[in-house]
């Protein structure tokens, strides 16, 4: 039995130690829009938020969370789209298929929480997650635009 | 079964044959509005009590308008683009459009009422566009026509704007949703006269897409996320190398693990793990040792299938796709001779989303949930592994998570999770295939190896070319049907003498493309772009090669030779100007070229890159023309043009698929990399639809990606390189 707090609801999950937190994610909390791409932590699909930070939950463990630490996948991240992250995604219309997005997005909220105003040379460095659809440009754009507080105006 | 040749087909030559007195199919509406489509994951709610104006339309009583989409939308905005035709001709009010994908099982049932579901070769608004569009106009002119009978006037005294219906002489006026129900009743008409893309409000502007919303949220449903009541996870393991079998495996290994319900056989070929979740499914496949007949081709390797194409660069016999004068004597007249061999490897389409479907079998029916490029096809399939006529099968789609043609002709996932579901009736089977399994078992980008001669008179224009490609054909393995006296016309992408689809601009007087045939026993597939990326590469490459040879300038050599192709100039032309061709760039800055036509459209690039005295290539910025004749959505063909260079660069930095014992090499992202944010160039497109035809926007501007890099790299280094990837190139200057 492990305990998790996912989007803060405490939940006890009937899993062996070492299933990845991605799949305790997916399928016992039954939240998908975490999603799985690699499962060896190269692309970035499964990024969610422990305790702030983002992780690949596809090589984390779900023994390796820390009781009482409180992870957040894209449905907890605003109740209704309305995190400015997400609003600088919608007014930039940046997703293609969307399948890398939740990670993508998950990604750069820790970004700009850790550097609010990064440098493209920081936005690189901070987003190494995959589209295969080719979506850099505009999430970096989406991404500046969140840095210049401006996805309210254009929202 | 494959696709374009199997029973269905069929049903849509009888069912385009059969709509009435020559009507366009969009409106030909054989059934009552109560077959109308049902609710499937990731679409709109189902518009079944709504009533429907004709196949394409369905208007709800809140003024809400359903647009029903056969093609597939895996990114690439296609939903988007078909809606705002459709809308555009409908006349309503954009903010309350929806769209819902009907199933391939509603087509058949209804003589394939909305025509071709495949989604590739760039085809999803081009071919669809011309009855889509007058299933927009019919439905139009019966909402005209109830409102008009409800007042007793002429519907010619009344107009439309916005899903709002007016009387001219007096003035009153009704909504779309308050007639929709008599117009349901009413015959379509004979005729629907399309709008003059110049008085276009919907369509031809850069609208948002309608799908992004839920794909910011997590909302959004792919097949990968199918929930259904008392459902099964499985993991597989196909025989990894080509051509193998399952010798023997031992069930009670892994029997007793956490979860684990079923150890199964799948075909001749795989065996899969069935648990109560996929996590447990794949550790007790992973636990599993499975011993294989590896069958004949054990021995193939990378090196083996490199010597087999080398031979067909010399081979007296070769398939011809474009040929004029004699191509011998202007070799042999040369004041000078250019001469260059070539390689393209293969490539994997590394679908974000792998592989996966969900199958129940009841015995007497079978329904998947799946992901595919064509659902018909996938229609097909399940039929096929259920043992099962089509009418009692049916496939629900979801949004893709990529495609990229790989979803478009093998559906050995569906085929698998029926496989496997009619071995547990009653109860419904997600199968997903781990990132390993979908590397190992791809439909590979084919390979293939170029020799090109080129002759140059003393003045250095050209006065001959021999192309000779050797190499894989698609076709070969996924429609062999489709061949024509063995060639296959596919490979001379981009090359043809003539036609609407991909004509060579350059007009050489002694000219021979020929094709050596060379199968290796690899599935080979369609990855975006096609056989254009590999013959713009060398094509686009050589070009360049011989305008050096000649001591001219690569612009200036081919706008010589383009003097014959207006429409392929004036797209080099737009990009050398943006980039600034002959002016100076940034310090350290050097630039290429490359124009190519495909899938209808005119495409050209300029790169910008510089390469560091260690070697290190960086892509600043790629300057990019389409003419695609007609741009329904103009923000969205940006997004393509910018995701088709992330994908064709990616394959030129990074993408190799290698084989060794008859197996692919590569596992997943870590031993095939694929292209991330900090090699994304800065992408400046220019859409310049020229009007009058309709050519694809998902893929063309890939064919420029690489060889426009390429060019610049040579400009920047001296160097040529002339081999994919770039992995092992050494850069340094020469
Ligand atoms: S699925 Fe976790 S990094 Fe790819
Ligand atoms: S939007 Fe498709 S992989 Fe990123």
């Amino acid at each position: 039995m492990v305990s998790l707090i996912i989007n803060g609801t405490a939940h006890d999950f009937d899993v062996e130690p070492d299933t990845p937190l991605l799949w305790a994610i997916r399928e016992q909390a039954g939240l998908t829009g975490t999603k799985y791409g690699c499962g060896v932590g190269q692309c970035g699909a499964c990024t969610v938020h422990v305790d702030g930070a983002a992780v690949r939950s596809c090589t984390l463990p779900v023994s390796a969370v820390e009781p009482g630490q409180k992870i957040v996948t894209i449905e907890g991240l605003s109740p209704d789209g309305s995190h400015p992250v997400q609003k600088a995604w919608v007014a930039l219309d940046v997703p293609q298929c969307g399948y890398c997005q939740s990670g993508q997005i998950m990604a750069a909220v820790a970004l700009l929480q850790d550097n609010p105003r990064p440098s493209d040379e920081d936005i690189n460095a901070g987003m190494a997650n995959i589209c295969r659809c080719g979506t850099y440009n505009r999430i970096r754009a989406a991404i500046r635009l969140v840095a210049e507080g401006g996805e309210t105006s254009r929202g | 079964m494959e696709i374009a040749h199997g029973p269905s087909r069929r049903g849509f030559l009888a069912g385009a044959a059969a709509a009435a007195g020559g009507l366009a199919l969009g409106f030909h509406v054989p059934f009552p509005a109560s077959a109308a489509a049902q609710t499937a994951p990731g679409t709109s709610q189902s518009a079944a009590s709504a009533p429907e104006i004709n196949a394409w339309v369905v208007v709800r009583p809140d003024e809400t308008v359903v647009v029903r989409i056969g093609r597939v939308e895996m990114g690439q905005g296609t939903l988007t683009g078909l809606a705002q035709l459709v809308a555009e001709e409908l006349d309503c009010d954009w903010a309350r459009v929806t769209t819902e994908y009907p199933t391939p099982g509603q087509n058949v049932a209804r003589n394939r009422v909305w025509g071709n579901f495949q989604t590739a070769g760039s085809r999803g608004i081009r071919d669809s566009q011309d009855y889509m569009r007058k299933g927009g106009g019919a439905a139009r002119q019966m909402l005209i026509q109830a409102a008009a009978d409800g007042w007793g006037v002429p519907a010619a005294e009344c107009s439309t704007s916005a899903g709002v219906i007016t009387h001219g002489p007096s003035g009153r006026t009704t909504t779309y949703g308050k007639v929709a129900a008599a117009a349901a009743t009413l015959q379509p008409p004979a005729e629907v006269q399309l709008k003059d893309p110049r008085d276009w409000k919907i369509a031809g502007k850069p609208l948002p897409r309608l799908d992004t919303a839920d794909k910011t949220t997590g909302r959004q449903v792919y097949s990968m996320d199918v929930k259904l009541p008392g459902m099964v996870h499985a993991a597989i393991r196909d025989c990894p190398v080509f051509g193998g079998k399952v010798k023997s495996f031992d069930a009670a290994q892994v029997q007793g693990m956490p979860g684990v319900q079923r150890v199964v056989a799948v075909g001749e070929t795989g065996v899969a793990v069935v648990a109560d979740t996929w996590w447990r499914a794949k550790s007790a496949l992973d636990a599993l040792s499975v011993e294989w007949d590896e069958g004949p081709n054990a021995g193939i390797s990378s090196a083996s299938i490199a010597e087999m194409l080398r031979e067909g660069l010399d081979a007296k016999e070769a398939f011809v796709g474009n040929q004029a004068g004699d191509v011998r004597a202007a070799i042999a007249g040369a004041a000078k001779l250019v001469e260059a061999e070539y390689g393209y490897p293969y490539q994997h389409h590394a679908t974000m989303e792998p592989m996966n479907a969900t199958a129940l079998f009841t015995g007497d029916r079978c329904e998947v949930w799946t992901s595919t490029q064509n659902a018909e096809a996938a229609l097909a399939t399940t039929a096929d592994a259920a043992g099962l006529p089509i009418p009692q099968c049916e496939v629900h789609r979801t949004i893709l998570g990529g495609g990229f043609g790989r979803r478009a002709t093998s559906h050995d996932y569906v085929r698998q999770a029926v496989l496997i579901a009619r071995q547990m009736p009653g109860t419904p089977v997600k199968l997903i295939w781990s990132r390993e399994e979908d590397m190992l078992h791809g439909r590979y980008h084919p390979v293939t190896q170029c020799r090109m001669v080129g002759a140059l008179d003393a003045q250095g224009n050209v006065t001959g070319l021999h192309m000779r490609i050797s190499g894989q054909s698609i076709l070969a393995a996924v429609n062999p049907q489709a061949l024509q006296g063995g060639r296959d016309p596919a490979t001379f992408q981009g090359l043809n003498p003539g036609g609407t689809e991909g004509v060579l601009g350059y007009s050489i007087p002694n000219l021979l493309i020929d094709h050596a045939m060379r199968n290796p026993p690899v599935p080979p597939g369609f990855w975006r772009g096609v056989n254009n990326n590999q013959n713009a590469l060398y094509l686009e490459s050589f070009i360049d090669e011989m305008a050096h040879a000649a001591g001219q300038d690569p612009l200036e050599f081919r706008r010589r030779l383009l003097v014959n192709h207006p429409k392929h100039l004036a797209v080099l032309n737009a990009v050398a100007e943006r980039a600034g061709w002959g002016k100076p760039a940034p310090e350290g800055v050097f630039r290429g070229l490359a124009q190519h036509m495909g899938y209808g459209s005119y495409v050209a690039a300029c790169a910008e890159v510089s390469v560091s005295d260690e070697g290190k290539l960086r892509i600043h910025r790629i300057v990019a023309a389409t003419d695609c004749g007609h741009a329904v959505n103009p923000q969205q063909i940006a997004a393509q043009i910018e995701g088709s260079f992330a994908y064709g660069l990616s394959a030129l930095l990074h993408g190799e698929i290698t084989l060794k014992g008859g197996r692919v090499e590569q596992e997943n992202f870590d031993s095939y990399p694929v292209m991330l944010m900090d090699e994304m160039p800065k992408v400046e497109s220019i859409v310049m639809p020229s009007g009058g035809f309709w050519g694809g926007v998902g893929e063309p501007t890939i064919f420029v990606a690489a060889p426009a890099v390429l060019n610049a790299i040579f400009a920047a280094t001296g160097k040529r390189i002339r081999k994919v990837p770039l992995t092992t190139a050494d850069l340094r200057r020469a």
